[in-house]
């Protein structure tokens, strides 16, 4: 009667083994096909000129997306250099002050900006800059993703700063170290690697980002590097390519969606690497 | 008492509406190593961390009475200053993970922006770590991370992290209480060695501890002093009913 019982109960912990490890494979899956699929359809566009060449008009072959790359990497550029040091600085009060009234209203406003739709972002931000400088600007397109980054890096750096453990800062202290010096000097690079990678997942997250700039950033058929200016970005020009009629602009949205992928997904291989070597054993 | 270093008189402390440290009054000497000792929670830490207004980290903390170093008011010195004199060691080893040996032992300067020349800076570090008893174990690695040094090791780290700054005072918070017997009676006889440069005051709850080591003990008891003497005079002959109880381990 027991070994029956022990063999029972043996077939559920394999069954449910089973079961957790079939799930989490099936996570990796969509991912899969999302590469796959992508990979396919942009690898034959991309080449040198692909990424040196302005748009051409319909029907001449051999166009480029220069102005797409160039523009999403100083719109998010900008937007980085918007949110990091604000969202750096916001989380280092939140972990200093977990408990004062005001910690508590940032962090809570912190968390429901995390979940506000992209697209009100971008038409709160229409309204705030768009309109009073009366015209279309890459820096108002910087300034929605900004926001859509904030929360992300007050989060983080709140949560890393959290578990550094107090002994240190009480060692600083003990040592006449004033309070500015304590944080700058000792806490934070403490959890420097948790904060960088932080900010750098943020960065990833926003940078394929559309529905902010279509109302900010706008877009632009051509090359542009004045910030107050509408400015072409990979995520517009692959939504605007994509609803074309045309098949070469098709495809030249497959390939500007694959270099799109790639960036992301070297911005989170330098997370990791970030992590590990900024790593602090505490 | 000639030879004063700190001085406290009818010293009071509180954490909101605790009162954990009651009129205490008491006069510690120079270059004398002074035991605080007591059961738990009685108020011997906080003591402690009084006299270098590290309570104070706690927004809810205050103090009434007077609490001298020398002439001065340790109330009126600020803070930053008061602990440049007044060095302190935790219970737990604290070496700061994000820096080397050598960059914790001068952390007290290159923390307080105060410059020094390399030489300046290797003769610090040298000395304090041949006080602390550590040289001729990291003289070798003083580039690696204080981190990956032993227990005992970190906490002369620590040591020779506080005695770099040339303080006054040295505070020990339940120093060796993290420790392993061996690591403990290597801190144990640098006490007694650092003890001819510097006033050291120990907070243990380790009897025997502060029978080996101090000159003096303090014996607190629910937040009042309840006897102060020359530690073989207290530990022979306890005057207080409550220390005699406590020492032969009536309660603990």
């Amino acid at each position: 009667m027991d070994t029956r019982f022990i063999r029972y109960r043996k077939v559920k912990n394999n069954l449910f083994k089973g079961i957790v490890i079939l799930f989490s494979f099936l996570c990796t899956i969509p991912l899969f096909c999302i590469l796959y699929y992508i990979i396919r359809k942009g690898i034959k566009e991309i080449n040198w000129h692909f990424l040196i060449r302005l748009p051409m008009p319909v029907g001449e072959v051999g166009g480029g997306i220069a102005n797409a790359l160039s523009g999403s990497m100083m719109i998010v550029l900008v937007a980085a250099v918007i949110a990091i040091p604000f969202g750096i600085l916001a989380g280092i009060y939140l972990s200093e002050n977990k408990d004062k009234k005001l910690a508590y209203w940032s962090r809570l406003s912190a968390d429901i900006m995390q979940g506000i739709p992209s697209i009100v972002t971008g038409i709160v931000v229409y309204f705030w800059i768009v309109k009073p400088m009366k015209s279309f600007s890459a820096l108002s397109g910087s300034v929605a993703l900004a926001m859509m980054m904030l929360p992300i890096v007050v989060r983080t750096t709140e949560e890393t700063l959290l578990r550094i453990p107090n002994s240190f800062k009480e060692a600083a202290l003990a040592l006449g170290v004033p309070y500015h010096r304590v944080i700058l000097r000792v806490i934070v690079p403490c959890g420097l690697s948790g904060i960088l990678s932080g900010s750098l997942l943020a960065v990833a997250r926003i940078a394929g980002e559309t529905a902010p700039l279509l109302f900010t950033a706008f877009g632009n058929p051509y090359m542009n590097v004045n910030i107050f200016k509408p400015m072409q970005s990979l995520p517009l020009m692959i939504y605007n390519y994509a609803i074309s009629p045309y098949d070469q602009w098709h495809n030249m949205a497959w390939g500007a969606a694959m270099i799109l992928l790639i960036w992301i997904l070297l911005l989170n291989l330098l997370t990791k690497l970030v992590t590990k070597r900024w790593r602090i054993q505490l | 008492m000639e030879n004063t270093i700190i001085k406290c008189e009818n010293f009071n402390a509180w954490f909101g509406d605790n009162h954990v440290v009651k009129s205490v009054t008491m006069d510690i000497p120079k270059n004398n190593l002074t035991a605080v000792m007591g059961p738990s929670g009685c108020g011997k830490t906080t003591f402690l961390r009084c006299i270098n207004r590290m309570h104070e980290l706690a927004p809810d903390a205050r103090t009434e009475g007077s609490l001298k170093l020398y002439q001065d008011e340790v109330y009126d010195i600020h803070p930053i200053l008061l602990r440049q004199k007044i060095g302190m060691v935790f219970q737990h080893p604290n070496p700061f993970p994000n820096m080397s040996i050598y960059d914790n032992v001068v952390a007290g300067y290159k923390l307080n922006g105060i410059k020094l020349s390399k030489a300046e800076r290797d003769d610090i570090v040298e000395d304090s770590l041949r006080k602390a008893a550590l040289w001729m174990e990291v003289r070798d690695t003083l580039r690696k991370k204080g981190t990956f040094l032993s227990g005992g090791q970190q906490q002369r780290l620590c040591i020779a992290r506080a005695i770099a700054m040339k303080p006054e005072v040295l505070l020990l918070d339940e120093p060796t209480s993290a420790l392993d017997p061996v690591s403990t009676s290597s801190i144990e006889e640098l006490l007694i060695d650092l003890k001819k440069n510097y006033t050291i005051i120990i907070v243990t709850h380790n009897m025997q501890q502060a029978a080996r080591i101090s000159d003096r003990t303090a014996f607190f008891y629910m937040g009042e002093l309840a006897e102060y003497d020359h530690t073989k005079q207290m530990f022979i002959s306890p005057k207080d009913k409550r220390t005699q109880n406590y020492i032969t381990g009536r309660f603990s």
